[in-house]
């Protein structure tokens, strides 16, 4: 361990997820307390600093071909297992890499002024440190096993943050359902885990899987399942279809948590580990379907989910899912490139929604849009930064949504999955409906007249907050080209990640339409909402089934609701018996039985001394008589004379 | 030192073997806890002129018969020692040494 650490060329990887991890033991150790705690970001964002720049400087090794082996150290072994710890940095993890470095940085800055004076501020820093390095551990593993135990922490680090203020009962709860529907989809990726071990490949790399795979050596059944299995604990962490419930009420954190968590990173870990383990699904066409099923089914029940939310956080919240689905549906119709591409562009600009999102709940103490409006006055910078986050998601000419969504609508287009024409049709009606949930809540927010007293008075956030929404906002606009080149690297994205493969296809048809549709929704957003020239209440009143079924997430929550109650009561109640009289039963045999054998035993215990003593002597001469009988020559010793 | 041939071994045997039954029957037949405890010290005898004997007419210039000898008259004074100490205290608790009558332990 300490040789490769200290003497390998490539071990700086160990410091990107080690320097914030250190900082989580220099925070929690020295700098909780109320006196101290002012100094503990500077730690965390000294540590992100090193990081980013380690991330780029893998990068720029990756897209020269030096990095290529990973850089591992034996952990233990299992049998003939040889578990590892390592850091692999390819196309894949390296620009994951930089993503996750860059957002987390800029959280980071924003949380000094968004967390001023809270409660907990050293606490919020020391989680916020745990987080960064268990995802950047996350993202730079070399195995799945790794990638496991780094998959957990960021699930508790996910935990801790929503149950931030855990005095309110809401994030409490909102904490622990997020926390047990992920577990849902875990249990699958555990399921994976102690399957591949069972295949006796020996080896939980993912660049050793990949050549087994590659070789033919691993048959599609096993494929499948293994795929599959993934996907569940991808669809938990992804807030997929239909384990997408937790997301929306994990917004009960603090507004960077929701940014840097619940949008930029650990949500993408599951598509993540998805494009990781690409090898795998793309032995199955069946787990490829699934994929893309799934992640078309949540782009599109998601986004109508967004449209009739009114607080703002929840919204986004939507938006998030909506756009994980995209990237699941992406990877699942063959546009890895694609998938990846709109992971990182989504990156930028969902964090960037949150944070002007978070600008504003800081300015108003409130989340429900209906009480802004008129804001754009006041908080020029959230205003403006927020219209560039929303162009971007909505994929207009030409910001980063628009390269990226674009692929994945090509890659719908040209992909020969059957019924790829019904995911196509869905992820385009999903950007209009995006394009219009998007503009509906700028133009509620930021246009018109204020709708409460405090959103009279809103004002700006302080720089240490509109700084990184500008970096942001400047990373969304330009994230685009880094479809044709990535700066340093001398090449474009898809090659990066490919390691050279020649680019996608794009469909000219699929981006006007797009455009078009993206176009019409923020059209109608701007009819509805600013100029008055539809009414939404009409509509509501016209069709309230359909208001109702939005209004409440499609009863997801209270489908959910009613497989706990039924059907898990129901199945409990049947273990319950089972345990109660079968395992109990089987116990209480062995205790009934030694008690009957003990009450027919005691009666040899006579309390008569003599009688003891009767037995041993009997004992003794019938063991003396035994002896005489099996061997005469013991006889012959007594009656031969000397 | 006698001769050996004078009186035969197994002379010394049977002397020692009647002991040795006469003490076991007392330990099983008499009620009196005294009496049960003499005929342990009579086993104890018995053994103990077995090991006189065998050290007189086997080697007699080792030394482990003896010393087992003295070792088992040490032991048995002791013995008799504690023995008499747990009668006298059964006296006090059951106003008897009937061995037939204390049987706290039946199950």
């Amino acid at each position: 361990m300490l040789e490769v650490l200290l003497y390998h060329p490539n071990s700086y990887l160990f410091l990107i997820p080690g320097l914030p991890l250190l900082a989580f033991l220099v925070i929690a150790g020295f700098y909780l307390r109320p006196e101290r705690e002012r100094i503990a970001p500077a730690f965390l964002i000294l540590a992100l600093c090193g990081s980013l720049a380690l991330s780029v400087r893998a990068l720029l090794a990756v897209a020269h071909g030096e990095l290529t082996a990973p850089v591992s150290f034996e952990w233990l072994w299992v049998g003939r297992a040889r578990l590892e710890i390592g850091c692999l940095a390819d196309g894949l993890s390296s620009i994951m890499l930089v993503v996750v470095s860059v957002v987390s940085l800029l959280v980071q800055i924003y949380s000094i002024g968004y967390m001023k004076g809270e409660i907990g501020y050293g606490r919020y820093f020391a989680y916020m440190s745990l987080f960064s390095g268990s995802m950047l551990g996350l993202v730079i593993s070399d195995n799945l096993l790794q990638t496991y135990i780094f998959w957990e922490l960021v699930g508790i680090c996910s935990y801790l943050l929503i149950g931030f203020w855990y005095r309110r009962p809401s994030a409490a709860a909102a904490a622990k359902k997020a926390f047990v529907v992920t577990r849902f989809g875990d249990l699958g990726f555990m399921i994976a885990i102690i399957l591949i071990f069972s295949q006796k490949w020996w080896t939980f790399g993912f660049q050793q899987m990949a050549g087994l795979a590659a070789s033919g050596r691993i048959p599609t059944e096993v494929g499948t399942v293994l795929a599959l299995l993934i996907f569940c604990g991808a669809a938990g962490k992804s807030a997929q279809f239909p384990l997408h419930i937790w997301l929306p009420d994990a917004m009960e954190g603090p507004t960077p948590v929701s940014a840097l968590i619940h949008a930029a990173t650990m949500v993408a870990a599951g598509v993540y580990l998805v494009a990781r383990c690409h090898f795998l699904f793309a032995l199955s066409p069946v787990a490829l379907f699934v994929v893309a099923l799934v992640g078309a089914l949540t782009l599109f029940l998601a986004a109508t989910m967004g449209v009739a939310e009114n607080d703002i956080k929840r919204v986004m919240a939507y938006s998030t899912i909506s756009q994980l689905g995209y990237m699941m549906m992406a990877l699942g119709v063959g546009g890895y490139a694609a998938g990846v591409f709109h992971l990182t562009t989504h990156a930028f600009f969902k964090a960037l929604l949150f944070l002007t999102a978070g600008s504003v709940i800081h300015a108003l103490h409130t989340n429900d849009m209906w009480k802004m409006g008129g804001l754009g006055k006041r908080m020029p910078i959230t205003s403006i930064t927020c219209l560039i986050g929303a162009l971007a998601l909505a994929g207009i000419f030409p910001l980063s949504g628009f390269w990226s969504k674009d692929e994945i609508l090509s890659a719908a287009w040209f992909s020969d999955l059957p019924g790829h024409w019904v995911f196509f049709g869905l992820a385009l009606a999903t950007v209009f409906l995006t394009a219009f949930y998007m503009f509906r809540l700028w133009f509620v927010t930021f246009t018109g007249e204020p709708r409460s007293e405090e959103a009279g008075r809103g004002h700006e956030s302080p720089w240490v907050m509109a700084g990184p929404l500008v970096v942001l906002a400047a990373l969304a606009v330009v994230a685009g080209g880094l479809k044709y080149v990535v700066p340093g690297a001398g090449v474009g994205f898809g090659e990066l990640l490919a390691g050279g493969r020649g680019e996608e296809h794009v469909s000219h048809v699929a981006v006007v339409l797009s455009i078009l549709a993206a176009l019409a929704g923020i059209g109608l957003a701007w009819g509805a909402y600013r100029a008055k020239l539809v009414s939404s209440a009409a509509f509501n009143r016209r069709f309230p089934a359909v208001h109702a079924l939005l209004k409440n997430a499609w009863y997801f929550n209270r489908g959910w609701e009613l497989f706990a109650t039924r059907v898990v009561i129901a199945g409990s109640a049947i273990a319950a018996w089972f345990d109660r009289h079968v395992v109990n039963g089987m116990v209480d045999g062995v205790a009934w039985l030694s008690g009957w054998a003990s009450r027919r035993l005691r009666l040899a215990e006579t309390g008569q001394v003599q009688f003891y003593a009767l037995v041993l002597v009997a004992a003794v001469v019938a063991g003396l008589l035994a002896v005489f009988v099996r061997d005469t020559s013991v006889i012959e010793l007594f009656l031969v004379r000397r | 030192m006698s001769n050996p041939a004078v009186i035969p071994i197994h002379a010394y045997l049977i002397v020692s073997t009647l002991l040795f039954a006469i003490g076991v029957l007392a330990v099983l037949t008499r009620r009196n806890a005294i009496a049960v405890l003499m005929g342990i010290e009579l086993m104890l005898n018995a053994a103990n002129i077995n090991f006189v004997v065998f050290w007189r007419y086997g080697g007699a210039d080792k030394m482990e018969g003896l010393v087992f000898a003295v070792t088992v008259i040490a032991l048995a004074a002791a013995e008799a020692a504690i023995a008499l100490a747990i009668i006298l205290s059964v006296y006090r608790r059951f106003k008897t040494v009937n061995v037939d009558q204390i049987n706290l332990m039946r199950g």
